[in-house]
Parts: C-alpha cells; sequence; structure tokens
C-alpha cells in the first residue's frame, strides 16, 4: 500500500490502551488507564474533565513530549516515538520564540524543512495575513497581547502544514472577550484548513461552542468516561435551547462521577 | 463640553494638527528627559571633584594632590611638554598595551567561556564531570595565581592575558550555564515539535534564549578583565597602565598614579557602554534586558 492510500484507510490517531504511569516522590502514581480513542480525519475533538483526569498527559503522549507506559498512539498506522511537525500544539502560555518577530515565529518550521527563501516569506507571509497579523508581523512577542501571541502560536503550527492541531486549554489565559472571538476564528480555520483538532479544555460551554465530539475524561486514575458527538448547527448560539441542553448533558456527566465517587465513599 | 460636540465625529484635519502637535510634545519632553539625566549624571562627579579640592586645601595634606595638579599630570601624561620625563606624552603606548592585555584576555575568555557555558548546561554528562572542579576554582582570588602565572608564563605581558583571561572567564562562562539552564522546556518542546533538533536547536533555541544570561557575564567580565590588569601589569611589565600606576607608587608620584586611575575608568566606562550598546540591539526583543 503507497503512503497516499494508508493516509486515506487508516484512521488520523489510533490510542491504543494507552496507560501512563508517573514517579512522585518514589511512588508510581497512575495517570491514565486503558485509554482507547480512534480520531478520524477532520474532527474537532473536546477533552474535557476536572484537573488532573490526565487530559493533557494523554494530548502530550499524543504530541510526543511524553512516552506512554504501556499502549500505542498511532498516525496513520505509523507508531508516534517523538515530537514532529506533523502533530502541532499550541500551549496555553503560548512558547512562542520572544527573540523572533512574527513573521520569523511563523517561518520557524517551513525554515527547519530547509525550503528556499522565497517559499519561505510566501507561506509566512500567507499565514500571518491568515490570522489577521499582518500589521504585526514586525513586532515582537512581547509586544503582543495574549490573544495576538495566541493567534500567532496557531499560525506557527498551521505554517508547518500539521494535520493535527493538538491544543492544550490555548484559550485559557485569554480574558473572556477575547476568548469568545478567538473560538470563532479558530472554527474559521479549522473548517478552511480541515485540519484534525484536538482541544483540551475545563470549560464545558468552550467545548459545546467548538467540538464535533466531546471526550468527557474523569480522574484518579484518568479515564474515558463518555464519548459522544455533539450535532449542533455551526454557528452556535450560545443562548439556544438546544445549546443549553447540550451544556447541561455533558457537566452531568463530568459530575456524575463525582457524586458517584461520594455515594462509594459514604457506603464505605 | 456639551452633548453636541462629544458626539460629533472629530475633524480630520484638526485631529491629525493634534497629532503632530502631540508627537511634538512628547518629543520635546523626552529631549528634556535625556538632557537633565546627562547633567545629573555628569554633575554628581563634578561635585566630587569640587569636594576633593576643597578637602586638600582644608586639611593642607601634601600626600594628596589637588585636581589642579592632577589635571597638569593628565595633561602631561597625554601630550608632554611640563615636566618633560619618561611618562610626558606616553599615554597612547600604555593605553594601546592595556587595551591589548585586557581585550586579549577578554576576548579569550568569551570565545572559551560562552561555548563551555553552553555545553555544560545543555550536557548532563559534562556538568556531572565539570561542576565540582568549577566549583573548587572559583573561590580562588585571580591574584593567588599571579606566583603561578609568572612561572607559566614568565615575566611578561602573557602572564597579565592570562590574569584577565581568568578573572573574565568564570562569570561569563556561569552566566552562560545559569542561561542555558533557566530556558523555557517549553521553548524546547515548541522547537521540537517544528522539526527543530540537535545542533540546530542549539543555534536556534539554547544560544538565542541564554544570551540576556551571557550579556550579564560579558559585562560582568568586563569589568573583571580592567580590575585584573593593574594586577596582571605589576608582574613586571614596563609598559602599561597597570604599571604606570605602580610606577607612580614606587617614585611616591601620587598625580600619576591618579592619573592612570582616571584612564582606566574613562575606557573602562567606554567599552561597558559599547557592550551596552549592542546588548540593545541584540537584545531589542526582550524589555527586561533593553537599557
Amino acid at each position: 500500500m503507497n503512503n497516499a492510500a494508508m493516509k486515506a484507510t487508516r484512521p488520523t490517531l489510533a490510542i491504543n490502551h494507552v496507560a501512563k504511569y508517573f514517579d512522585l516522590k518514589g511512588s508510581s502514581v497512575e495517570a491514565l488507564r486503558d485509554i482507547n480513542l480512534t480520531i478520524n480525519k477532520g474532527e474537532f475533538v473536546c477533552l474535557i474533565g476536572a484537573s488532573g483526569c490526565g487530559k493533557s498527559t494523554l494530548l502530550r503522549i499524543i504530541a510526543g513530549f511524553e512516552k506512554a507506559s504501556s499502549g500505542t498512539v498511532e498516525m496513520y498506522g505509523t507508531p508516534i516515538t517523538g515530537p514532529g511537525p506533523e502533530r502541532g500544539m499550541v500551549f496555553q502560555d503560548f512558547a512562542l520564540f520572544p527573540w523572533l518577530t512574527v513573521r520569523q515565529n511563523i517561518a520557524f518550521g517551513p525554515r527547519q524543512r530547509g525550503l528556499a527563501k522565497d517559499k519561505i516569506d510566501e507561506i509566512s507571509g500567507r499565514y500571518t495575513e491568515m490570522v489577521g497579523l499582518a500589521k504585526f508581523a514586525d513586532y515582537y512577542p512581547s509586544q503582543l497581547s495574549g490573544g495576538m501571541k495566541q493567534r500567532v502560536a496557531i499560525a506557527r503550527v498551521l505554517a508547518n502544514d500539521a494535520d493535527i492541531l493538538l491544543m492544550d486549554e490555548p484559550f485559557g489565559a485569554l480574558d473572556a472577550l477575547t476568548r469568545e472571538k478567538m473560538q470563532q476564528e479558530l472554527l474559521e480555520i479549522w473548517q478552511r484548513t480541515k485540519a484534525t483538532v484536538v482541544f483540551v479544555t475545563h470549560s464545558v460551554e468552550e467545548a459545546v461552542v467548538l467540538a464535533g465530539r466531546v471526550v468527557v475524561m474523569t480522574a484518579s486514575p484518568g479515564r474515558v468516561e463518555d464519548d459522544s458527538r455533539i450535532d449542533l448547527a455551526r454557528p452556535r448560539d450560545f443562548s439556544a435551547m438546544d445549546f443549553n441542553q447540550v451544556r447541561r448533558d455533558i457537566t452531568e456527566r463530568i459530575t456524575s462521577h463525582l457524586t458517584t465517587g461520594k455515594t462509594v465513599a459514604k457506603a464505605a | 463640553m456639551n452633548e453636541l460636540t462629544r458626539n460629533a465625529p472629530p475633524d480630520p484635519i484638526s485631529l491629525a494638527s493634534h497629532k503632530d502637535a502631540s508627537a511634538k510634545i512628547a518629543r520635546r519632553r523626552r529631549l528634556r528627559d535625556r538632557i537633565s539625566g546627562i547633567a545629573l549624571g555628569a554633575g554628581f562627579p563634578i561635585l566630587l571633584v569640587i569636594l576633593w579640592d576643597l578637602a586638600v586645601r582644608y586639611t593642607g595634606t601634601r600626600l594628596i594632590p589637588s585636581p589642579r595638579e592632577v589635571a597638569v599630570m593628565m595633561y602631561d601624561f597625554s601630550f608632554g611638554g611640563i615636566y618633560d620625563d619618561a611618562f610626558s606624552g606616553t599615554i597612547l603606548t600604555h593605553v594601546q598595551k592595556s587595551m591589548e592585555r585586557v581585550y586579549g584576555g577578554f576576548l579569550l575568555a568569551a570565545a572559551l567561556g560562552i561555548p563551555i557555558g553552553l555545553m555544560i548546561g545543555r550536557i548532563k554528562l559534562l556538568r556531572q564531570m565539570l561542576d565540582p572542579t568549577i566549583s573548587l576554582l572559583r573561590p580562588i582570588p585571580v591574584t593567588a595565581w599571579l606566583p603561578l602565572s609568572m612561572i607559566f608564563f614568565g615575566l611578561g605581558p602573557n602572564a597579565a592575558i592570562f590574569l584577565v583571561f581568568l578573572g573574565a572567564f568564570f562569570p561569563i562562562m556561569l552566566n552562560t550555564v545559569f542561561g542555558v539552564r533557566s530556558v523555557d522546556p517549553r521553548l524546547f518542546e515548541a522547537a521540537s515539535m517544528l522539526g527543530c533538533s540537535g545542533s540546530a536547536m542549539f543555534r536556534q533555541i539554547v544560544l538565542p534564549a541564554s544570551l540576556p544570561a551571557i550579556f550579564n557575564g560579558l559585562r560582568l567580565g568586563h569589568g573583571f578583565a580592567w580590575i585584573l590588569i593593574v594586577v596582571g601589569e605589576m608582574t613586571g611589565v614596563p609598559t602599561g597602565l597597570g604599571s604606570v600606576i605602580m610606577d607612580g607608587r614606587n617614585l611616591s608620584r601620587t598625580d600619576l598614579a591618579i592619573v592612570g586611575m582616571i584612564v582606566i575608568g574613562v575606557l573602562g566606562f567606554a567599552t561597558d557602554w559599547l557592550i551596552v550598546m549592542l546588548n540593545n540591539r541584540l537584545l531589542a526583543w526582550s524589555p527586561q534586558h533593553h537599557e
């Protein structure tokens, strides 16, 4: 089977029986237990759960920054062994290179691939434009607002032709108004580029605004509690009845686990 | 302001001229700020010289020359024609010799200290191997190396260069190590996911990210270099500002010693200014490290 055919038939991401243990002061802590997920091309998946449920750890394993203690993560059927340009991470704290301008940050990936200079300029120009920062192309990150920084981070990953966007609470550090605006922009970019997005958040509302599929995780150890589609039409309306219904459903699924935990504790 | 004018769109012409005027005011304020800064910075040493002059007059001491006598000596040292002795008009020779040694030792320290610091900061094995040795060598005062350096390099300029090198090397290297160790690990993750690895990581991430700390080290090291030149030139070299100061002491010509001190101060000041300018140019991206 050639490469293109393999891409077409294999799932974009296949997570099989992934477990993760951390060493904490000599004792082993189970962060993830038997995670199984299959994510297909073009999906927008939100991983949601209370803090400590391992959602960020799972994302970091997909990114290749951490190794699973057991199990495998495969992209188009090939096991992931480390970070790579086909999986672009967008961090909550942006992680821009402060010594590079907006344009140079976006050009970082293409430069690593050793493209010709005019090709690099063309790509970085296009993506600077795409995230609406053409006027700020020669600014340094320290001169930008939080929302602008996150736009640079997204453009930097897109400019590198990432198939999968891995987003770790990317809008968590932004104010509410900027966050809403960024959510809309991200949706536009997703629809335009047809990228696959795995988005970690602890905000139910954010998940319902963005996701086509919500994966609810529960803590200690981190497990997948629920995996469901959201079929609300886009663009989604915060104030609509069905939006609120979905939000309530998901909130219940997250908190039901917490309350069952309590009853178990009482019984014991 | 009444309701009408508040809601009316601003007249574009008056807006433009208003913008112009406020830019002019801002420029004038910046200029005034700058002039008062320079006046304050220059005024204080002038005040010190006046106090010095008054103190010499009031006590009537013969041990310390007055500012006037030092100025005369400075003139003679620079241009000759007053005392016509071994020091008249020799300033350029001494300055040139001292600068060769200071910058020779300093550049050698930077050329070795920065790459070694980068590697120690990044490579664990190297750190484990070298850390104890460095911690052992570092507290030894550079002046304590004087006897050994004279054995290694003999009586002459090389011993001075060696001392300057030792004095500048440790601050440069240790600040570089510190800079590398405090690079945000996220930046390495971000770079590796964008396809950067191996030696490219060194050049593209480690070096620029630790540049602010490296510049701190360079400024410190440069200061030590000038301190050590006086010690270095006590090792029996006939020329150099350190040897001029030693001669002044041996000949009880305090005015000569003070002249040597002033020249060193001015040269050190000028080079530090150059380093700060370079710092501002290379670290324009970092508001904290911009002076």
